[in-house]
């Protein structure tokens, strides 16, 4: 099974012999790093990994051919639709985009089902995991990564009381990577800290022998924290913590991968605070990985001011390092994230990593400057962990309340997170082993009192093979649900999408939903109101304001607000615009030749946006003088009177107007008064005058007496067309 | 816990004289005697769910593993390690592991549990 671009996923064939179903592969993979200087286009580039097969670039890249270096760091992209089989449509979205790392959320409360489930209902905030949802969604990563031409990392949580259970699934199904972190239960999750930590050993150690790569949970510490800029000495304990506990249980240092988020934001002077605590975790911490993480503790509703947040903190990540840059959504503070805002999360983030290519070589830190600050931070960590000693260790340290406190430590608030060694979600659940425990399987950690009298190579001979070294062995169950499950959600689709019918969506198929906005000239209050009402008179059903920003007090309030569409569209019964008539080039050289063809340009009125015009123009950008059409150019702000005159004066057979500016109906003006001119001058039957620009089109031009209009992606063979076809 | 000032001035003494790689492998140092009695702990103590997690590695699907988990925990006897009751179960009575498992679902064969595992050798 192949992808083909141009078609919807078909999930009937994802679903369809899942119970045969094996990944391909299992482990972490990291992207495959270009020389230094390797050069893309008319760049050369020194942090940047191979290229996609299928991509899609950023948004300026048709001004540098069309090229989408992409980064040397994973790109993560998180995923929390709560529906798989519209999660996998997304992961192809991202990972077109270049997102390689895929982090399925997991739905709220799983963390506390005390086993696995199986099937695929639907979630809340994030999705189920069950087997056949890795499954599925492993099989469409597999597809994808062929489409795209790169890896893609699958992830997932391996946290809450099911722990090794979810381990043992990951490892089966290929998952590539999962956030562990027993820390994580304890202080977030209410569950017992000794069940956690004795839990974490055994997953731990099968997610290292599969060579999964692992995130720790404490940046949920600077999640937590009322001011979370102070939590910092404790996130270098957590971090130790975890990592340490981890290779303890098997895993290799390069495969644990530190969470970490820049801990504060503006209006703190965010910079050298983030600067600081990301160097000394990166020096305390240097035989690990570093999976930097945007910030969400500060997140508003507002996309653009949670973008900004997110460029500074991917470029600390350049100048400091990052192997995984990981993406939030700018909408995570408004709304379960939307398609398009997980397509931006990883735009800034390739956009901030490419543009700051090779930055570190260019720009050092002052050491002089940074050293006292970073001394004082590790001393205050060290501080801290003398304390968790004197009280008796961590569980110790966790009743009393020393996590998560919004004090700078060693200063104290008193408002930690305080947690009983025996309390707690599955206290009391856990068991000495008997001298005689025994496992016959492989992978497992901890005492084992395998018996002596046997032979075998690995620990699962005794029972003729393990799920981990025999598939075969794995029981898969369908579905347990009649009512809850990818079958009952698929069926509504399969009809809508068998008819042709067409709704918007943001996050399901057919949701309906579309985000409008406007500015409303009244104070913050009336403004939501009248926005709701004007919803209501376009027939919107359940308008809801998701964000809002004061631009004065009274003087007006800019309201963004989503709501569904209550009707389809049918795609059968849509028009698609023409697509412009183009001859080829080898006719229009040989048009040119016999016809000579001279031309006047330029941008008119107030305008000095020539970038547009000189690529129909130059021959270097293909435009019409390549196929031999002579121009001249008149410049930027070209009064319609000039135009006129140069015209004539050159015996000109077309004028070339460009019309960027449209403010107040500006261009409409100036195709007036070109075509009144021209008529008053006596050539308008001799000259053909063809306008362009990003707001134009044909219709409105010739609505207003120009002889054709060309809008945004016209090319020079476009306008040599029309000269070719509509000159005598 | 009970508010304090900063009192980093005065604590902190001992550890200005130290470099920076002192300073990192004294880091190190406390992390480890936090961790290695956990650590220790969690090598000689099991759970449901670690038990789980060994069935399923045996081939029983989560259904059957937490039905078995359940059923041994119930027993008091989670302590042998739930793959270990199976294992000797199938063993004893020449029949496969798998087999062993879905008859201990069904209710069968739980007096062969409790004759080989209370009052015999292996206790």
């Amino acid at each position: 099974m192949k992808l083909d671009p141009n078609k919807n996923l078909d999930i009937d064939n994802i679903l369809k012999d899942l119970d045969k179903y094996r990944p391909r592969r299992k482990g972490w993979t990291w992207r495959k790093k270009l020389p230094p200087g390797t050069k893309k286009g008319d760049f050369e580039f020194y942090d940047i990994s191979e290229d996609l097969k299928n991509s899609i670039p950023l948004p300026t890249a048709h001004y540098f051919g069309n090229i989408d270096p992409q980064p040397d760091a994973v790109i993560t992209s998180e995923i929390a639709s709560g529906r798989f089989e519209e999660d996998i449509r997304r992961m192809r979205m991202a990972a077109w985009h270049g997102a390689d790392h895929i982090m399925v959320i997991r739905t709220l409360g799983q963390s506390h089902i005390d086993s696995l489930i199986e099937g695929t209902p639907e979630g809340i905030g994030g999705i189920p995991i069950t087997r056949k949802q890795l499954r599925a969604s492993r099989k469409a990563c597999d597809l994808i990564e062929d489409e795209v031409g790169r890896p893609i990392n699958f992830h997932s949580y391996v946290s809450g009381v099911a722990g090794p259970e979810i381990a043992v699934l990951f490892a089966e199904e290929g998952v590539n990577a999962a956030h562990q972190d027993p820390q994580y239960n304890v202080l977030y999750r209410g569950i017992n800290p000794i069940r956690s930590f004795v839990d974490a050993a055994v997953a731990k150690h099968i997610m290292a022998e599969e060579g999964m790569l692992q995130i720790d949970g404490a940046h949920n510490a600077n999640a937590s924290a009322k001011k979370a800029w102070n939590v910092m000495p404790e996130l270098l304990v957590q971090h130790g913590i975890n990592s340490l506990y981890s290779v303890k249980a098997g895993m290799k240092k390069e495969n644990i991968a530190l969470s970490t988020v820049p801990p504060t934001t503006v209006p703190s002077p965010e910079f050298r605070m983030n600067l600081i605590y990301a160097m000394t975790l990166r020096e305390v911490f240097k035989d690990y990985k570093f999976r930097a993480q945007m910030n969400t503790r500060y997140i508003e509703s507002d996309l653009f001011d949670a973008t900004r947040v997110h460029v500074l903190n991917t470029v600390l990540s350049k100048l400091t390092s990052a192997d995984i840059q990981s993406t939030i959504t700018p909408d995570e503070g408004r709304n379960v994230p939307w398609h398009i805002n997980s397509i931006r999360g990883v735009e800034t983030a390739k956009h901030t990593m490419v543009s700051l290519d090779d930055i570190k070589e260019y720009v050092q830190i002052n050491e002089e400057k940074v050293r006292p600050q970073i001394r004082d931070l590790k001393m205050r960590a060290i501080l801290m962990l003398e304390e968790i000693i004197e009280k008796g260790g961590y569980f110790e340290a966790v009743e009393d309340g020393m996590f998560v406190d919004n004090g700078y430590y060693p200063e104290r608030q008193g408002d930690g997170i305080a947690r009983p060694k025996d309390g707690g979600i599955g206290a009391g659940s856990v068991v000495p082993r008997d001298e005689d425990y025994m496992a016959p399987v492989c992978n497992h950690f901890g005492y084992n009192n395998l018996p002596k009298d046997e032979e075998y190579d690995k620990v699962c001979d005794l029972i003729g093979g393990c799920t981990l070294h025999n598939p075969d062995k794995i029981q898969y169950i369908d579905e347990l649900d009649e009512t809850d499950n990818v079958e009952q959600r698929m069926s509504n689709y399969r009809e809508n999408k068998k008819k042709g019918l067409i709704k918007p969506e943001v996050e399901w198929s057919h949701d309906g939903v579309i985000q409008i906005d406007m500015t409303i000239p009244d104070t913050p209050e009336y403004a939501e109101a009248a926005a709701l009402e004007i919803c209501k008179k376009m027939n919107l059903e359940d308008p809801q304001v998701i964000s809002k920003t004061v631009l004065h007090p009274s003087e007006g309030t800019y309201v963004e607000i989503k709501a569904k569409v209550p009707f389809f569209v049918k795609r059968d019964e849509l028009t698609l615009p023409k697509k412009p008539d183009v001859m080829e080039p080898e006719e229009l050289f040989e048009y040119f030749k016999n016809r000579k063809v001279k031309v006047v340009a330029g941008t008119v009125g107030n305008d000095e946006h020539n970038v547009g015009l000189r690529e129909i123009l130059d021959i270097k950008h293909g435009g019409i003088e390549k196929y031999g059409v002579k121009y001249t150019y008149l410049g930027t702000s070209v009064p319609p009177e000039k135009m006129i005159d140069a015209a004539i004066e050159i015996g000109a057979d077309a004028i070339l107007a460009s019309m960027i500016v449209t403010h107040n109906d500006i261009h409409i003006e100036s195709m007036k008064k070109l075509h009144e001119l021209a008529i008053e001058k006596g050539i308008r039957d001799k000259v053909k005058i063809i306008v362009g620009g990003t707001q134009i089109n044909n219709d409105m031009a010739k609505a207003n007496g120009m002889d054709a209009g060309f809008g945004r992606g016209t090319k020079g063979l476009h306008v040599a067309t029309y000269l070719a076809k509509n000159l005598d | 816990m009970e508010p304090r000032k900063d009192d980093f001035e005065v604590r902190s003494k001992k550890l200005q004289k130290m470099t920076d790689e002192q300073l990192d492998n004294y880091f190190w140092e406390l992390v480890e005697k936090v961790v290695d009695p956990m650590i220790d702990m969690a090598s000689k103590n099991t759970s449901q769910s670690i038990e789980r997690s060994v069935l399923l590695r045996m081939g029983f699907n989560s259904m059957q593993a937490k039905e078995l988990v359940n059923k041994i925990f119930e027993k008091n006897l989670l302590s042998k390690g739930a793959g270990h009751i199976v294992w000797k179960v199938a063993k004893e009575n020449n029949i496969s592991v798998k087999e062993a498992g879905e008859k201990m679902v069904d209710g069968q064969l739980w007096d062969e549990v409790d004759r080989i595992f209370k009052g015999g050798e292996n206790v």
